[in-house]
């Protein structure tokens, strides 16, 4: 090994080509030994593609790539293991019915005749968790630990590896604000112990806090590298977007009006355990307001959302729009009657991905008078000229403009399409689940606007996200969701995310609703 | 610019998919010639041009006139089997019970002829009727059972069959187990050819069912791209979830595709039979091969109503051309042969498209390069 060079891994000029796009165009990037390297960019910036190049996943078309200054060649996943390259991703690789052990061993196991010699593994397992401060229970199963154990998991199943560079892709989308401080300080661990980390991520915030030096790609270029001690995040913002963002989001006073929905004892049960998945909810959202529920994934949000837009049907309770009961009403009764509903998955519920972006812009209004005939068919030019209608007026980008299929549009334009199309039926009440989940600063600067724009136009708005940031900065009233039931509401003026943390996570409740 | 238009003709998904149907063709007819070597190498070539040549084996034009009459008589329920399989696969659904539904429309339509004497536009509708019942079950059982409907339609098949050999055995000849002859029994359910007879040699087999099976092809194109139920249709069919969401019912639309899937087969049945081209044999113990033949059709057809006009007709082409074999030495199977070879090919349309597609990509992203390199330094990947 020559250690000579600063650099534990370089990437230099390194350019992949897909059909239609150029991924990594002359990018370099060098991570030095020891330090934490922030890789910054919006999605679609290149930043996967750059890791899957240094995975050995694909092969760049030109560049090389250099360990301890020596030029290697990595042609698959195991080359880059055998250089101690190892990679913690944004959905984790684990077995959910084996243990925490079992799991860091999986692929590497130490083996005498054929049987696993568990011992030293739990060994040197134990070892390493003590030192670097990894909590966990080698004997749990995966599903019975929580999130952020999980993720302590897949750091440890690097450090048996021996990986001395190590990927953390997005580490933090998952986490509580309480897990993600832990996460940070396991980082600056490893990194005073000597591993060198490439930490891949779009939150400002954690790279400022735990970044030592930070790599900027927009559009597949390579933008630059800055210290972080000598910039900040609008610098990095501009860097990141190639323009000024407003970073959040701004709104004036309004007082609420009336009470447009009206949830009580609202009762849904669960698709995944036998369970109640939302217990005895009521709550209100009024006129000219946000009503943000905030959570960590997976604590009822997404079926308190099927039970009143009507896609799960609620066991008990009663829910009512505008004064009209439509507790029992129908998905399409619900749409008709003034609920607009951006869903959490666009993909699966949001548009119909093989449809032509038009097509998908009337899916809620198809049938109407104006776009269909008495006879049943259908009115395409009128389909057409609403559908320019929209891109024009929301900007919807797209290759051909309204006969552009679905699925070949970015993500944030496959948004703006659902957004425009929601917003477009002036519903009395607009749900939205994780609306700028996955989008780049630029798209959630735009939809955190549109959601104001219909709040101050005296809509009532209920936002379901997962993203405490959004939640402070966009809602006018907070209501903090844990297994099932609505354990505070807050006032985004008076709290503080770290008190919103401990009601998430179920160590505080206060009672409400009552 | 000549080069642009070229482009822009090959990207279109019905060149495409053309390509792609005579490509499976060419390689379809090349494995079947490589088994007939196989067999016996010495007349394996005039075999290969036999089965090409159906009809035009005969000399007298007359004579093929008559015999290309007999190959569209058969081509009529094929084509109408390959639409029910394709309407259902639009909705998401593979109904791969057509061949019962078809089995159900024989049945219905020869008992109303036979056993009921009722005059043929009746028994259409009977084996309409009877072949949509056989759809609405699956349907029913897949909305609200969610069970699959490939099994349902499977067994369903089955219980078809030996239901309509009962139902039949009633009103077959005396000495065969085949049914009494239409036209000795009931004339008046005989289709009518409207004259079309002439134009094929005085062939008694060519009726109104042939242009009957294109024209509902063709309605099926408009349904399917042009109404509110058709976007319905194909909206449940490609994303289950997104038409839900938007408030459409798709269980009802599951029942209603399946029952319209259902009675194209039945139709189909009635289609043949009623033509007195054939007679059921009530001791058949496999369900007719139409059904299934129709899948074939479909997916050859590239998933289209109007191609699968041509690729139902091609299929039942090289079938009946196979039974000019000489059978001392081929089996006449081996027509079958070479429709499952294209079948097993058909997959391979999908996979011919992503390819030529993401070739003409290529292509297309290498000629704007040229002048982008040029002149352009920052705007290069904007969406």
């Amino acid at each position: 090994m020559a250690g000579n060079s600063e650099y534990a891994i370089e990437m230099l000029n390194i350019t992949k080509r897909f059909p239609g796009i150029i991924a990594n165009d002359n990018v370099t990037v060098q991570l030095k030994k020891g330090e934490i390297h922030a890789l910054l960019g919006e999605n679609g910036a290149g930043k996967s593609t750059l890791m899957s190049v240094l995975f050995g996943l694909y092969q760049a078309e030109e560049g090389i790539i250099k360990k301890d200054g020596v030029e290697v060649k990595i042609n698959n996943p195991n080359d880059a293991n055998d250089l101690g390259i190892g990679m913690v991703h944004q959905h984790f690789k684990l077995v959910q019915c084996f243990t925490v052990l079992d799991n860091i061993i999986l692929g590497d196991e130490t083996t005498k005749y054929g049987f696993l010699q568990k011992e030293e593994a739990r060994k040197k397992v134990l070892e390493l968790s003590d030192k670097y401060g990894l909590k966990v229970d080698p004997d749990a199963k995966i599903e019975d630990i929580t999130v952020g154990m999980q993720q302590r998991t897949e750091i440890l199943k690097m450090l048996y590896r021996d990986n001395e560079i190590l990927i953390f892709d997005e580490p933090t989308a998952v986490l509580t604000p309480a897990e993600i401080d832990e996460l940070m300080e396991i980082m600056r661990n490893l990194s005073k112990e000597g591993k060198s980390i490439l930490f891949i991520s779009h939150k400002l915030a954690e790279i400022m806090a735990v970044a030592d030096r930070c790599s900027v790609l927009r559009r597949g270029k390579y933008i630059g590298t800055v210290n972080i001690a000598d910039t900040n995040q609008d610098e990095l913002s501009r860097m990141m977007v190639g323009r000024d963002v407003q970073l959040v989001a701004t709104k004036e006073d309004k007082e609420p009006g009336e009470v447009i929905l009206h949830v009580e004892n609202m009762t849904v049960p669960s698709k995944l355990h036998h369970n109640n998945a939302v217990k005895n909810v009521s709550f209100d959202v009024r006129a000219g307001e946000i009503v943000c529920i905030a959570g960590i994934d997976g604590n009822g949000q997404t079926e308190l959302v099927y039970g009143l837009s009507g896609l799960e049907n609620c066991t008990s309770g009663k829910i009512t729009l505008s004064g009209r009961d439509i507790t029992h009403a129908s998905i399409r009764e619900r749409s008709t009657h003034g609920m607009s509903h951006i869903p959490e998955d666009r993909h699966k519920h949001g548009l119909v991905m093989d449809y032509s972006l038009a097509y998908n812009l009337v899916l809620q209004r198809y049938f109407e008078p104006e776009f269909s005939t008495k006879a049943g068919f259908l009115k395409k030019a009128e389909i057409n000229k609403y559908a320019e209608k929209l891109i024009e007026q929301y900007d919807i980008r797209s290759g051909q403009g309204a006969p552009t299929i679905a699925r070949s549009m970015s993500g944030g334009n496959q948004q703006k399409a659902i957004i425009a199309r929601e917003i477009d039926k002036n519903p009395d009440l607009l749900i939205a689940v994780q609306p700028t989940r996955g989008l780049d600063v630029g798209a959630i600067e735009y939809i955190h606007k549109q959601l104001i724009k219909q709040r101050d136009e005296g809509h009532a708005v209920l936002l379901v996200s997962l993203e405490l940031e959004e939640v402070m900065s966009v809602s006018d009233r907070i209501l903090v969701m844990y297994e099932g039931e609505i354990v505070g509401e807050f006032d985004p003026k008076k709290t503080t995310p770290e008190e919103l943390g401990l009601y998430m996570a179920g160590a505080k409740r206060q009672e409400v609703g009552a | 610019m000549n080069n642009k238009e070229k482009q822009s003709f090959l990207s279109k998904p019905a060149v495409q998919s053309t390509l792609a149907a005579l490509l499976c063709i060419v390689i379809g007819l090349l494995v079947g010639y490589v088994a007939l070597l196989i067999i016996n190498p010495k007349g394996a070539t005039e075999a290969i041009i036999t089965i090409l040549k159906n009809y035009f084996t005969y000399p007298s034009p007359k004579a093929a006139m008559k015999y290309l009459g007999n190959t569209l008589v058969k081509a009529a329920p094929l084509l109408m089997c390959a639409l029910s399989i394709q309407f259902c696969y639009q909705a998401g659904l593979f109904n791969i019970g057509a061949a019962g539904q078809y089995v159900a429309g024989a049945g219905a339509a020869l008992y109303c002829a036979l056993a009921l004497n009722l005059p043929w536009p009746i028994c259409l509708i009977a084996a309409f009727v009877a072949g949509g019942v056989f759809g609405i079950i699956v349907g029913l059982l897949k909305s609200y059972l969610n069970v699959n409907e490939v099994i349902s339609g499977i067994m369903l098949n089955w219980i078809g069959l030996y239901s309509v050999n009962m139902l039949l055995s009633g009103v077959k000849e005396t000495a065969s187990p085949y049914t009494v002859q239409l036209a000795s029994t009931n004339p008046g359910a005989l289709l009518p050819s409207l004259g079309m007879e002439k134009l094929f040699s005085n062939n008694k087999y060519v009726t109104i069912a042939i242009p009957l099976a294109v024209i509902i092809a063709i309605v099926l194109k408009v349904i399917l791209s042009k109404t509110v139920f058709g976007y319905e249709i194909r909206a449940t069919g490609i994303a289950k979830d997104a038409a839900r969401y938007s408030g459409m019912k798709e269980k009802k639309n599951v029942i209603i595709t399946l029952f319209i899937g259902g009675a194209l087969a039945g139709l189909g049945a009635a289609f043949l039979f009623l033509s007195g081209y054939e007679q059921w044999s009530v001791t058949q113990s496999s369900v007719p091969s139409m059904g299934f033949n129709g899948i074939a059709a479909t997916f050859l057809g590239g998933l289209d109503p109007i191609g699968t006009i041509f690729a139902s007709y091609f299929i039942q082409h090289i079938t009946s051309g196979g039974s000019y074999l000489d059978k001392n030495v081929y089996p006449s199977q081996i027509s079958d042969f070479i429709s499952a070879i294209i079948i097993y090919l058909c997959g391979f349309v999908l996979f011919f498209k992503l390819h030529l597609n993401s070739y003409l990509r290529a292509r297309n992203e290498r000629e704007k390069q040229k002048p982008i390199a040029k002149a352009n330094k920052e705007e290069g990947g904007k969406n």
